[in-house]
């Protein structure tokens, strides 16, 4: 028999100790949570009444024309088609509810995400510190965390909108993160040595060039918003999540498979229109114009036979070493 | 007074560089200290630039030379010694104070041209008086000029990426140009060009200095082009400056095996001058040094390369009158003197060649002997 079984390992009372944060924040933090629970709950209520407002068909165009001006009119025609199936499924007043939980989410989110992404970007340590704060909240089971929340925020979207930021804010840090460590570091240097402040920099430099990457981050967030959207049904954050949970409550498969359908779809429009932002946002649309406005006209007054460094090179010369 | 000076200059990365530089002073090699984790990058350099000199550092890769550069924009603060620029210790400047000195004093241009690639080239230009605040109007004026100075007009709206190679670089010069600094450092800022545009770029940068008068503190790894370009050559190796002149000086007496190592392969025609090799008249000759040359005169300027000389040498009946730059005479140059000095040049060099048993070894391990 090895020695090793008798050492006995006492009750470690990591819940207990946990409780007692918990209640000490509950105690001490009340009027903070109550304040945020407010804004949170204004913020989703007004934007589910908004996006309620034109009609449900009136909308679904709209998201259409919205998907033609970003993505082009393929999306745009699957979208709409996709829309309508929603409104047909009698799922279109849940799915805004649903939408307006993602983007408000969404919205907290990057605003937590991309500060913290730049602060973990300019400092080792901060990075070392927020990284496994991520994993943790990435990987700890949805419905560990969804107690407490709860115990916090009491039922209703807020809880969902919690948890929802918990779970999505993660790719929101790291692309963020990624993106100002990986621009090109003589540029960087360039901004400095020209005199710019830290402020300059990240402003003038850094977020713009990160910029592909910080949105490939947001597109990221949002779809794991819309997720977590759904199993925030169960603590009663209505929209399609509260759909499926009521399915799975009265084995109603058919409505399961309606709820989850339009899930679906709402994750293809949202994943489609916010890549194509990435790709062709700021820096992408701002090229393509500068690109149609002069660089055309330029490339061809001065590049007559393509090889532009020979002409050019042959002017300077006769223009300064003459 | 110098635009720039370093004395017993110092930069050590790692931890506790301080204790580095003690133990390099206390005759501690750079190898020791990389055992313990420690970068000797630039050890006890003093040199000085000349207001208005082009002043090459000249070295292998690695042998501290875009540290050095660094420092003198405040980049990197050294870890022990003295730098001034403009007669300002860099040294003791703060933030702020080295971030003025670096919108007024000191302007860089990158070894891959570092623009912003989400600016068009007329903002490019225009970004260091934008750092320092001027106003659009006067900040695009600016930048145009610079950019017609490098022989870009015309391509303000344009975007970095749809220009080559050179061409980008001339908007990374224009964009040191128009921040309006008198010192203008070059980090190894034709290197990455190729060989024809590198030397159309070199010759335009020598124009620019002499009509602009700038202070240029340029790097490179090439001894080609630090020769065409320096006034002054520092010789850099392992983090110190193992020899600082001219040129001339330079290949005439090098101070130790590994620049002489380093130099034999030089074209010594394309690096000496007419006045390295002419004659200053005796006697009653003598008189006419410093007089005007009648224009019907055969003459070379002083400061011409020898491998210039030879075309006028040739097209010349009896000797050629050296002048300078106001066509004064400074010397005589015979046909004889010219194949006399070309001959010692090919016996030097045929020499250097024999005198090496292991034509095979390296500068490097030359000198570690
Ligand atoms: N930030 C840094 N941290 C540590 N070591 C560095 C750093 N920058 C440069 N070095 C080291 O200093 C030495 C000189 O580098 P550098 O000045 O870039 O040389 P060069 O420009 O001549 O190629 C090299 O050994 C390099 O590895
Ligand atoms: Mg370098």
């Amino acid at each position: 028999m090895s020695a090793v079984e008798f050492v006995n390992v006492p009750r470690i009372p990591v819940g207990d100790w946990f409780e007692g944060v918990f209640d000490w924040v509950t105690a001490n933090l009340e009027w903070l949570f109550d304040a945020f629970s407010t804004v949170i709950d204004v913020a989703v209520e007004g934007l589910v009444t908004a996006l309620d407002a034109p009609g449900a068909v009136l909308m679904a165009l709209i998201f259409a024309l919205l998907a033609l001006l970003v993505s082009g009119w393929r999306i745009a025609a699957v979208a709409l088609v996709g829309l309508l199936l929603v409104i047909g499924m009698d799922q279109w007043a849940t799915a805004m509810e649903t939408l307006a939980l993602v983007l408000v989410s969404t919205v907290v989110a990057v605003v937590i995400g991309i500060p913290l992404g730049v602060l973990a970007a300019r400092s080792d340590r901060t990075s070392k510190v927020v990284r496994p704060a991520l994993d943790l909240m990435q990987t700890m089971p949805a419905f560990v965390w969804l107690v407490p929340v709860v115990f916090l925020f009491g039922i209703g979207y807020v809880p969902g909108v919690v948890a929802t930021i918990i779970f999505a804010v993660a790719p929101g840090v790291r692309l963020t993160e990624l993106g100002i460590r990986n621009v090109d570091a003589e540029v960087v240097e360039a901004a400095q040595a020209f005199g710019a402040t830290p402020r300059q920099t990240l402003f003038g430099v850094q977020l713009p060039l990160a910029m592909p990457t910080i949105m490939a981050g947001i597109n990221q967030v949002i779809m794991l918003a819309l997720s977590m959207a759904v199993i925030a049904g169960l603590v009663g954050a209505r929209g399609l999540g509260g759909e499926v949970t009521a399915a799975i409550a009265t084995g109603d498969l058919g409505l399961a498979f309606e709820a989850g359908l339009a899930v679906v779809i709402l994750a293809v429009y949202l994943d489609r229109v916010t890549a194509a932002l990435g790709q062709g946002g700021h820096l992408g649309r701002f090229r393509r114009k500068a690109k149609s406005d002069v660089g055309e006209v330029a490339a061809d007054e001065n590049q007559p036979d393509g090889s532009e460094d020979l002409v050019t090179a042959s002017d300077v010369h006769t223009k300064i070493g003459a | 007074m110098n635009a720039i000076e370093a004395h017993g200059t110092y930069k050590v990365f790692g931890k506790r560089p301080a204790a580095g530089v003690a133990r390099l002073k206390a005759g501690a090699t750079r190898e020791e200290l990389r055992e313990d984790g420690l970068t000797a990058a630039v050890i006890d350099a003093s040199f000085e630039v000349r207001e208005g000199e082009i002043f090459v550092v000249m070295g292998l890769s690695g042998s501290g030379k875009s540290t050095l550069i660094r420092m003198v924009n405040g980049l990197w603060a050294p870890t022990a010694g003295e730098l001034t620029v403009c007669g300002e210790d860099i040294v003791k400047m703060n933030d702020k104070q080295l971030r003025t000195a670096r919108r007024e004093k000191v302007s860089m241009v990158f070894q891959h041209f570092a623009l912003l690639p989400h600016r068009t080239v007329g903002e490019n230009a225009a970004y260091g008086l934008q750092l320092k605040g001027v106003n659009r109007a006067e900040r695009e004026r600016s930048a145009t000029e610079a950019l017609a100075m490098v022989g870009l007009e015309g391509w303000e709206g344009s975007l970095p990426e749809q220009l080559s190679g050179g061409m980008r670089q001339r908007v990374g010069l224009a964009r040191a140009l128009a921040a309006g600094t008198d010192i203008m450092l070059m980090d190894e800022a034709f290197s990455a060009l190729d060989p024809l545009i590198k030397r159309e770029m070199q010759d335009q940068l020598v124009e620019l200095q002499s009509k602009l008068g700038k202070t240029i503190l340029f790097i490179t790894h090439d001894l080609n082009e630090a020769m065409r370009l320096g006034d002054r050559i520092a010789m850099m190796r392992d983090g110190r400056i193992v020899q600082n002149g001219t040129a001339e000086e330079i290949l005439n007496e090098p101070a130790n095996e590994f620049v002489a190592q380093f130099v034999q392969d030089v074209d010594r025609t394309r690096v000496l001058t007419a006045r390295s090799v002419m004659t200053i008249p005796a006697a009653g000759d003598g008189r006419l040094l410093g007089q005007p040359v009648a224009g019907t005169v055969a003459a070379v300027d002083a400061d011409t390369r020898l491998s210039e000389v030879l075309g006028a040498c040739a097209d010349c009946e009896g000797d050629l009158a050296v002048v300078d730059s106001r066509r004064r005479l400074v010397g005589v140059l015979s046909r004889a003197t010219l194949l006399q000095a070309l001959g010692q040049l090919a016996a030097d060099a045929a020499h250097d060649a024999s005198a090496d048993p292991a034509s095979d070894t390296t500068p490097m391990e030359v000198t570690a002997r």
